[in-house]
């Protein structure tokens, strides 16, 4: 399909324009179609969903597409799962969650393998939010690998960040180490029916104690997400820190923060198949790792 | 070039909840360097088609233990033709008895795997069939 064609079905809002035009953007191919539809974006608002393996993200994802939905609102949502290091294949399981939504055509479910990525997401997501922004959606809702200690990407590309935690695994230490706190404008601890969930939730009010709040301080909600408990107050929370952005212009940074965010992407990814391409050619003997580094360098012309 | 995986949706149809082979022909297809979407139990045939239309797959692999492989491999052929995805490449597996499996591949199933059938087979046929579809258009 040329792009003309992919455009114009695009337009005329075929959800499988979108899927290809996707797809094209994963491959690295998707420079002409964003930059064509790059001028109808910026009207979706982006929420970032966070947290280890298991902790229910999918799940929690699913609940707020309810919600979204009962509020006349049409979703697109992104779940990054990894890739295999070593295959290069990818599970991507985070649609059986979503299962009720399958059918319904104003919820548009996207699963990105993280194709070697590191952060949490992968490096067409970026691309993926603008090309479902551009399809007209009103909430698009990331999903990131469930890693917990490091995802802090999602933290540039969505506009509120949720970080769900799971009692009864770990310490406040896990809570405290670098990253997570500082990301989080809503913290949720799910499977709130849990024995140890109202003592994870002193640990990440302490936690927050312990740092100093600049104007947002992050909300805690508590939530069962499978029962669909605690998720109107989650939205809530979010629906307030969107306000909170709007209201104090805090918007604009975070839309700059999204735009830095996918033009190093690109950049980086056009670097990094520079890159390995020169790697190949540069031998290995008689020189050392500096001076190899050097010279690579200046072959980059950088 | 910066090559795309090929993208295979994995699907479970209406009532039957013996999942292993899907599971274990997703694992195979993922190991071989393969982006598997798993659907999940207990999938209507539109799920499953609008399923691989956003997910933009390459083809579907539908596994049936129930008995029902007659009713709902027809279902997701015509659904594929009504959703404008008649390209994706579809195929299935499950007890189905050869005749039935003629009458399936008549209808528009590229191909129907049975108990006993090699993972590598199946790998290779994905493999050649999802390939050659991405050739010519993209």
């Amino acid at each position: 399909m040329t792009d003309d064609a992919l455009l114009r079905d695009f337009e005329m809002h075929k959800p499988r324009a979108l899927a290809r035009a996707i797809s094209c953007a994963e491959s690295g191919r998707g420079g002409d179609i964003v930059r064509a539809l790059y001028s109808k974006t910026g009207r979706a608002v982006t929420i970032g969903l966070t947290g280890p393996p298991g902790v229910g993200k999918s799940t929690l994802a699913s609940a707020l597409v309810r919600k979204a939905r009962g509020l006349g609102k049409s979703v697109g949502v992104i779940s990054v799962d990894p890739s295999s290091p070593f295959s290069h294949g990818a599970l991507l399981g985070d649609r059986i969650r979503l299962v009720e939504h399958f059918t319904d055509e104003a919820v548009f479910i996207r699963s990105m393998a993280s194709r070697g990525h590191l952060g949490g997401l992968a490096g067409a997501t970026a691309d993926a939010v603008s090309l479902m922004d551009a399809f007209g959606f009103d909430v698009i809702l990331i999903e990131t690998v469930g890693v917990g200690q490091s995802e802090i990407a999602i933290a540039e590309l969505a506009q509120t960040t949720v970080v769900a935690l799971q009692p009864g695994s770990g310490d406040s230490i896990q809570v405290l180490k670098a990253g997570i706190m500082e990301i989080a404008d809503v913290f949720v601890v799910n499977k709130a029916d849990h024995p140890m969930a109202n003592q994870l939730r002193r640990e990440i009010r302490s936690a927050m104690e312990m740092l100093q709040w600049d104007g947002w301080v992050p909300e805690l909600v508590a939530t069962q997400a499978l029962a669909g408990e605690g998720i109107e107050q989650l939205w809530a929370a979010i629906e307030r820190h969107m306000a909170y952005l709007n209201e104090t212009g805090e918007i604009e940074g975070r839309r700059r923060d999204a735009f830095v965010h996918q033009v190093r992407q690109l950049a980086m990814g056009r670097i990094e198949r520079r890159l390995d391409r020169v790697l190949e050619s540069e031998s290995s003997t008689g020189i050392d790792p500096y001076a190899a580094a050097e010279r690579v360098i200046s072959k980059l012309g950088l | 070039m910066n090559e795309r995986p090929l993208r295979v949706v994995i699907a479970k149809a209406g009532l039957d909840g013996h999942d292993r082979g899907a599971k274990v022909i997703a694992r195979a297809l993922r190991d071989a360097g393969m982006e598997v979407i798993y659907t999940g139990l207990f999938q209507a045939p539109e799920q499953i088609v609008q399923t691989a239309v956003q997910e933009d797959a390459d083809g579907i692999g539908l596994s049936i233990l129930s008995g029902a492989h007659m009713t709902l491999f027809p279902l997701v052929v015509e659904q594929l033709k009504a959703q404008d995805a008649g390209d994706i490449v579809f195929f299935g597996g499950g007890t189905i008895p050869p005749e039935d499996a003629k009458r399936l591949k008549e209808l528009g199933v590229r191909e129907i795997f049975t108990p006993g059938a090699p993972l590598q087979t199946i790998v290779d046929f994905v493999t050649r069939e999802c390939g050659k579809r991405r050739t010519p258009a993209a």
